[in-house]
C-alpha cells in the first residue's frame, strides 16, 4: 500500500476503515474458489444480457464487455451527504450560468468571466440566445466526475452536461452484486439506486412544455452503432418510453411528431443522447442524417423540451471549468463546497511557459477532448511521448489546459495477480427538474485496471464497481 | 408503436418465413430431381426455380450452367444473392437487432443463434452432411423462432405486425410453390407412378402429406391437392388460412388510413372463402394463383403505406 495515495479501504496505518469492517470480514471468510466462481458467473451474465459498449477506432462494430469488479466502493453516509450538498450547489450554479449567458450575461458584465471565454467558445450556441426553456433548466442530467486525492479530499474533475453516460452500468452493477452476494445486503444498509429510471422519467415529465398535461417523453438515439446504444435501449425500456431515431420524428407547424402505426403522435419531451451538432441539419451540421430537420424551430417556439438543452457544452468545457467556483459565488452568494482542480490555461503565456517547463509532472488535456482520448499524463509518459505532445501544444496552445497530476485514491480490486489497489473516480448523476435537484445516492465508480494508471475511462480499459452509500 | 419498429418486426417475420419456404421449395425440387428423368428435364426444373424468383440474370453473372449444384449453391449460400437462404436469415437477424428492445430475450437469442450457426458452416460442409438435413435445420430454426414468439411475446401490436408479415409471406410462398410444381407436372408426359411421387413430394414440402391422407382418404389427384392448398381453411399453410389471418391482423392494427387495405384483404378472403375448386380450374389454376400473388403484393404495398412509412 503506497502512502502517497488515499486508500478507500485502509487508513495510512494499514487499519481497516470502519465502513469497510463488515465487508472485509465477509471477504476474509469467503473461500477463494467461491469468489472465482462468482466472478465467472458475473462475466457470463453480463455477456448474455449483452451489456457491452462499442469501441471507436477499432475494427468496426467491436463490442466489449466493461470489466466488473466485485469489491464495492463504500461511502459512509456523512461523506455522501457532504458530497450531495456540494453537487446540488454546483449544478444549480451551472444551470444559473447557462440561463444567464443566453440572456442577460450578467456574469460577463460583472467582469467575473472574460467575455471571449464564453462568446468565442465553439460550444456557445448563438441560436439559444433569448430562448426560454421550461423552469430555466438547461442541464437536466449532469454526470459530475469526482476524484479523491492524497489526504482524502474530493475534487471535481469534470462537469459533464451534454450527454453523460454510464448510468446503466451503475444499475446493472447493483443488480449483479445483489444476485451474486445477497447476504451482503442483509449485513449492510445500502441505499438503493435502481429507481433511477423512475426518478429520471418523473424529472423529464416535469419539464414538459407549458400546458401539456400528460407529456409524451421519448429517448432519441443516434442508433445501433453508437458506443452507448446498450444504455439507450436499457433506459428506454426501463422508463417504458419509445426509443426513437431522427428518422422516426418530423416537425410540422413547429411541433414534433413521431411516426407511429396509428399515425403521427405528438412528442413533448426528448431525452436526447445525440450531440448538439447532429440535432437539426437545417441549423447545425448540414450533413447529419441522425437529426430532425426543423427541430430547433419547434424548440425555440417552446413546443418541445430537449433534455439536456442545446448549448450546455459551453458550461462543461475545460476552458470554462476554472470559473465554476466563481459561478457559485456569483449566482448563489455561497462559497463552493466542492473543490476545483487548479488549472493552467495554456492560452495564457505565463501558464504556457510554466506548463512547458513541467510537462513531466502534469496532466495536459484537450479543451474539447473527452473519453480519455488525446491527453497526456506526464508522470506515466515516456520522454518521446512528452516531446511529441509538447509539439502539439506549441502548435495550438489555446486548445489545451493542464492540471497537477492528482494522487487519485485507490481501492482494493481483483486483478490477475490477486487483490491489488487500483485508482478510481466517481460519477454521480444529478437530475434537475421543476421540483428541484435530485439524485440516487452514489453513482458510477470507474476503476483503472492497469497498475498505476490514472485513466478510468472504459474506452481506455477501465472497469466499474458497485458503489454503496451506507445508510445510518 | 413506432412505424420503424413495426417495419423491422414485419420484415423480421417475412424474412424468417421466406427462408423457411425457400428451404421447403428447394427440398421438394431436390427430392423430385431424384425421380428418374432426363438431365435436360431436370435442369429445366432448376431453371424454373430461378424464374420463380426472377433471378435468371443475377444467376448468370456468376454461374455458367444451370444445374443442381450451381442452383443450390446460389439459392442456399450465396451472400450476393439477396434471395438466398443465407441472405434471408441475415436480413431477419439485422431487423431483429434493430429492435432488440422490443423483442423478448428468448426471441432475440433464437434469431441470433440461427444466424450464428448458419455463418459457421460452409456450403461444402452443408453438402457433406446432406442438403436435406440442412433444409430440415432451416425449418426447425424457423419453428423455434415462431414458438418463442408466440410463447413469450405480449399480444400487442408488436406481435400483430410479426403475424401479419409471416402470413403475407407464407401465402405468397405457398402460391409460388404450387404454381411452379403444377406447371412442371402438367408438362411432364409420363402419367402414373412418377406423378404420384411428385405430388407426394409437393405435399410433404408443405407439411400437408399426412393431412391429405387424413382429409381425403383417397388417391392423390391434382384437383384435390390444389383444393387442399388453396381452399382448406384448416390447413395452416393454405392460401385461405393465410388470407383469413391477414384479415384478422388488419382488424387489430387498423388505423385512420387503412380502410382501403382492409377492404382489399376482405375481398381476397371472400374470393377464397366462397370459391369452388372447379371454378378455380375453369379459369386456369396458373391465372388464379398469379392473381392471388398480385393481390398479396398489393396488400403488402398498402400495409407499407398505411402503417410502416406513415407520415
Amino acid at each position: 500500500m503506497s502512502a502517497d495515495f488515499y486508500n478507500e479501504m485502509y487508513d495510512p496505518a494499514g487499519m481497516l476503515r470502519p465502513h469497510y469492517q463488515a465487508f472485509a470480514e465477509w471477504l476474509a471468510s469467503m473461500p477463494a474458489e467461491r469468489l472465482e466462481r462468482k466472478r465467472a458467473e458475473a462475466d457470463t451474465a453480463f455477456h448474455r444480457v449483452g451489456i457491452t459498449f462499442a469501441v471507436y477506432g477499432e475494427e468496426a462494430g467491436t463490442e466489449r464487455l466493461i470489466p466488473f469488479d466485485i469489491i464495492p466502493r463504500i461511502i459512509p453516509a456523512p461523506e455522501w451527504q457532504a458530497l450531495e450538498a456540494g453537487l446540488r450547489q454546483r449544478v444549480q450554479a451551472l444551470n444559473a450560468f447557462l440561463h444567464d449567458i443566453y440572456h442577460e450575461q450578467a456574469i460577463i458584465k460583472a467582469g467575473r468571466i472574460p467575455a471571449e471565454q464564453v462568446l468565442d467558445n465553439s460550444q456557445f450556441r448563438r441560436e439559444m440566445i433569448g430562448v426560454e426553456v421550461p423552469s430555466g433548466i438547461y442541464a437536466h442530467i449532469a454526470g459530475v466526475d469526482i476524484v479523491r486525492a492524497g489526504a482524502g479530499e474530493s475534487y471535481v474533475l469534470e462537469d459533464n452536461l451534454r450527454v453523460p453516460s454510464g448510468v446503466s452500468y451503475m444499475i446493472e452493477d447493483r443488480k449483479m452484486m445483489m444476485r451474486l452476494f445477497p447476504e451482503l445486503f442483509s449485513r449492510h444498509l445500502i441505499a438503493p439506486v435502481q429507481h433511477y429510471p423512475d426518478l429520471l422519467l418523473e424529472n423529464l415529465r416535469t419539464v414538459a412544455p407549458k400546458g401539456v398535461v400528460n407529456p409524451t417523453v421519448v429517448l432519441l438515439t443516434p442508433g445501433a452503432y453508437n458506443s452507448a446504444y446498450f444504455e439507450h435501449t436499457f433506459l428506454a425500456q426501463q422508463m417504458g418510453i419509445e426509443l426513437v431515431e431522427g428518422r422516426d420524428l418530423f416537425v410540422k407547424d413547429e411541433t414534433v411528431f413521431m411516426r407511429t402505426t396509428q399515425g403521427p403522435q405528438r412528442v413533448d419531451v426528448i431525452y436526447r443522447r445525440l450531440d448538439d451538432d447532429f440535432l437539426d441539419p437545417l441549423v447545425f451540421n448540414k450533413d447529419s442524417m441522425l437529426g430532425v430537420p426543423g427541430l430547433l424551430s419547434a424548440y425555440r417556439a417552446g413546443h418541445v423540451t430537449l433534455a439536456n438543452a442545446i448549448g450546455t457544452g459551453v458550461a462543461d468545457d475545460k476552458s470554462i471549468y476554472p470559473y465554476v467556483p466563481e459561478m457559485v459565488r456569483f449566482y448563489l452568494g455561497e462559497e463552493p463546497t466542492l473543490n476545483n482542480v487548479p488549472t493552467w490555461m495554456l492560452r495564457k503565456p505565463d501558464d504556457l511557459r510554466y506548463v512547458l517547463e513541467h510537462l513531466s509532472e502534469l496532466v495536459v488535456k484537450e479543451v474539447h477532448g473527452a473519453g480519455g482520448y488525446g491527453m497526456l499524463v506526464g508522470p506515466a509518459s515516456t520522454r518521446v511521448e512528452i516531446e511529441d505532445f509538447r509539439a502539439r501544444i506549441v502548435a495550438a496552445p489555446e486548445k489545451y489546459i493542464a492540471q497537477p497530476t492528482l494522487a487519485l485514491s485507490n481501492c482494493p480490486t481483483f486483478v490477475e495477480s490477486g487483490i491489488a489497489p487500483r485508482h478510481l473516480d466517481l460519477r454521480p448523476f444529478v437530475l434537475s427538474g421543476k421540483r428541484g435537484i435530485g439524485m440516487v445516492p452514489g453513482g458510477l465508480t470507474r476503476v483503472a485496471l492497469r497498475a498505476g494508471s490514472l485513466v478510468v475511462n472504459s474506452s481506455q480499459g477501465g472497469g466499474t464497481k458497485d458503489t454503496w452509500v451506507l445508510e445510518n | 408503436m413506432l412505424s420503424r419498429t413495426a417495419d423491422h418486426l414485419y420484415w423480421l417475420a417475412r424474412y424468417t418465413e421466406r427462408a423457411e419456404n425457400l428451404a421447403r421449395l428447394l427440398d421438394v425440387s431436390y427430392q423430385m430431381s431424384l425421380v428418374p428423368q432426363s438431365l435436360a428435364a431436370q435442369n429445366e426444373n432448376w431453371r424454373a426455380i430461378l424464374a420463380l424468383n426472377s433471378l435468371e440474370s443475377a444467376f448468370a453473372e456468376t454461374y455458367c450452367e444451370v444445374n443442381v449444384d450451381n442452383v443450390l449453391r446460389f439459392m442456399v449460400a450465396d451472400p450476393a444473392n439477396p434471395s438466398s437462404i443465407y441472405s434471408c436469415l441475415r436480413a431477419a437477424r439485422e431487423n431483429a437487432h434493430a429492435v432488440r428492445g422490443t423483442l423478448t430475450a428468448e426471441m432475440w437469442e433464437s434469431v441470433n443463434a440461427t444466424w450464428i450457426e448458419l455463418r459457421q458452416q460452409t456450403f461444402e460442409q452443408i453438402l457433406a452432411r446432406g442438403i436435406s438435413e440442412f433444409f430440415d435445420w432451416v425449418k426447425l430454426r424457423s419453428a423455434v423462432t415462431r414458438g418463442v414468439t408466440f410463447g413469450t411475446m405480449l399480444k400487442d401490436d408488436a406481435l400483430h405486425f410479426i403475424r401479419l408479415g409471416g402470413l403475407l409471406e407464407r401465402g405468397d410462398n405457398t402460391a409460388r410453390i404450387l404454381d411452379m410444381q403444377y406447371h412442371i407436372l402438367r408438362q411432364s408426359d409420363d402419367e402414373g407412378a412418377s406423378d404420384f411421387y411428385r405430388w407426394g413430394a409437393l405435399l410433404r414440402s408443405l407439411s400437408a402429406f399426412q393431412v391429405y391422407r387424413k382429409v381425403y382418404r383417397d388417391a392423390i389427384t391434382p384437383a384435390r391437392v390444389a383444393e387442399l392448398l388453396i381452399l382448406r381453411m384448416d390447413l395452416p399453410r393454405s392460401l385461405h388460412a393465410c388470407a383469413d389471418g391477414i384479415v384478422r391482423m388488419l382488424q387489430l392494427i387498423a388505423n385512420a388510413a387503412s380502410a382501403e387495405t382492409e377492404r382489399q384483404a376482405g375481398v381476397l378472403h371472400a374470393r377464397l372463402h366462397f370459391a369452388r375448386i372447379d371454378d378455380v380450374f375453369a379459369g386456369g389454376l396458373h391465372e388464379y394463383l398469379t392473381d392471388f400473388m398480385d393481390r398479396i403484393y398489393e396488400l403488402g404495398d398498402g400495409i407499407s403505406r398505411d402503417f410502416l412509412i406513415a407520415a
